[in-house]
């Protein structure tokens, strides 16, 4: 269980703020912070990795406090068990996967997993280059897997997905979704995305401004009427056509293409850019499978 | 004639290479507080480094002459230690790296601001100091910086004139180093013996400056 109430100072672009987040997140658990730039996702983040120090408030971990701003107790990042992988990346350019991994193992038992981590995300024949040889995705995979080499408490994503094209996102997303399933690390995520948080999250916290405004389910958030839906889809809006008497809606689900039809008042509540839910109360679906092209 | 040829040539490079060596440990400290530093003393800090730049050595060697003289307070002090700085191979060493600071502050501060400050924060939260940070990762991916650095050094510590001048005279075997040398056959008219410092020079620093950027060229090639 890890608890966080602290209050930082925020410079932002729309000027200073004082932010105060109250979270907690139980232990295995996948939650995202979803919200505007600017509203203190990172920050929140960097705070819990001991990279920043907030002006006040408690952090602890499994009963151990990382911050204490009363006690003036402030754990440097190095005794944090965190696992923190940056929208950069950050590898160290003269060391090959293999190196970047081991270098972050100090104990033998983690040195022997290194090989382990290296299978999980795909890299084994791309162990021995240097990252300045690898695509985007695979030194994402890097990160990803030496931020997981100490077994920390807490694995911080800030925002790792975004410099991905949708196709390799996907992909990760789905390899991310998997790899929380097998070690059950507590993970917090950074995302704009909301196809991403829908399907990565057990829990998503709302933050805007400073704080954390809502925590719930992933869908609660996003059919606030809650829906007794049997087909739900989250998409992109792309395009509202007027076809008189109704209004032909273009999403972008995923990457698919799917439009819709909608009444005046549904039409008149979207906006291009924005998200929305397609969702059917009766139906009968019909599946047909797809031929694989191999 | 020919011996005292060696002995000025390896008195020339073994001034380059202490220096050289002096100045790479001062010179990355220096370098990190400059580069990440954010007191206000930095600007002064910063303006005191590169002052050889600009300054004509014989200025730096002047003052460089007063302080060691017994009369100064740091010469009195230094005397009175036992310790005697001018026209000495020492003198000549403490001249050189304050000559050549900014050629190797310069370099090394220049790769280092150009380290993402996400590869310090990822090995912090990977478990590693400060000083095991720079040494495993940070150092050995400014190589670039800390070879220009160093072979910058070494070249501008070969090429000093002025201040060798000022604080060491030409002493054989203990100050009188090649570009001394050199002024001091052409004034009394011995060309040949100018002429065979001067193309020994020429053809070292050539050589070790190509073999340098041409090893650097080939190692970035691998990072990058």
């Amino acid at each position: 269980m890890i608890s966080v109430n602290i209050k930082k100072h925020l410079t932002t672009a729309e000027g200073p703020l004082e932010a105060h987040f109250e979270l907690s997140i139980h232990n295995g658990e996948f939650l995202t912070l979803f919200g505007p730039s600017g509203a203190g996702k990172t920050t929140l983040m960097r705070c819990i990795a001991g990279l920043e120090t907030p002006q006040s408030g408690v952090i602890t971990v499994d009963g151990v406090v990382w911050f204490d701003s009363k006690k003036k107790i402030n754990l440097p990042p190095q005794k944090r068990s965190v696992g923190f992988v940056f929208q950069d990346y950050a590898l160290f350019p003269t060391m090959s996967v293999r190196q970047n991994l081991l270098f972050a193992a100090e104990t033998a038992e983690q040195k022997k997993g290194v090989n382990e981590l290296i299978d999980l995300v795909e890299l084994g024949n791309l162990a021995d280059r240097l990252p300045s040889t690898l695509s985007g995705g695979q030194k994402q995979r890097v990160a990803l897997a030496r931020a997981l080499v100490r077994h920390p408490k807490i694995l911080l994503l800030d925002e790792p997905l975004s410099a991905l094209d949708p196709s390799m996102r996907s992909k990760l997303q789905n390899e991310l979704s998997l790899i929380h399933e097998r070690l059950g690390v507590t993970t917090l995520l950074v995302s704009h995305d909301i196809a991403e948080t829908v399907k990565l999250s057990d829990r998503l916290a709302s933050v805007a401004a400073g704080q954390i405004v809502r925590i719930d389910e992933p869908m609660a958030f996003f059919s606030p009427n809650s829906l007794s839906g049997k087909l739900q889809l989250v998409g992109e809006v792309l395009k509202i056509e007027e076809d008189f008497p109704a209004f032909v809606i273009t999403l972008l689900v995923g990457s698919s293409i799917v439009r819709t039809v909608a009444g005046s008042a549904e039409a008149s509540a979207l906006r291009i850019g924005g998200h929305a839910i397609i969702s059917t109360k009766a139906f009968n679906p019909i599946l047909i499978p797809i031929k694989d092209p191999k | 004639m020919e011996s005292e040829f060696l002995t000025t040539m390896v008195l020339t490079f073994e001034l380059a290479a202490i220096t050289t060596a002096i100045l790479l440990l001062i010179g990355i400290p220096l370098a990190a507080f400059l580069a990440y530093g954010r007191t206000r003393f930095k600007s002064l800090i910063e303006t005191v480094v590169s002052m050889p730049l600009v300054l004509p050595p014989s200025v730096l060697g002047f003052y460089l002459l007063l302080a060691f003289s017994p009369a100064s307070v740091i010469g009195e002090f230094l005397t009175s230690h036992g310790i005697r700085l001018a026209f000495s191979f020492e003198g000549l060493v403490i001249g050189s790296v304050l000559f050549s600071l900014p050629f190797m502050v310069h370099p090394i501060q220049s790769a280092l601001s150009q380290v993402p400050p996400s590869i310090f924060e990822a090995a912090y939260t990977l478990g590693k100091s400060k000083f095991q940070t720079m040494v495993r990762v940070i150092l050995p991916s400014i190589r670039h910086g800390l070879i220009s650095g160093v072979v910058l050094a070494f070249a501008h510590t070969v090429g000093e004139f002025g201040v060798i001048l000022m604080i060491g005279g030409n002493i054989p075997d203990e100050t009188r180093v090649a570009s001394i040398a050199i002024y001091d056959e052409v004034e009394s008219l011995n060309y040949a013996m100018a002429h065979q410092y001067a193309l020994t020079l020429f053809v070292v620093t050539f050589a070790i400056l190509l073999l340098v950027y041409t090893l650097n060229k080939k190692s970035l090639g691998e990072i990058r």
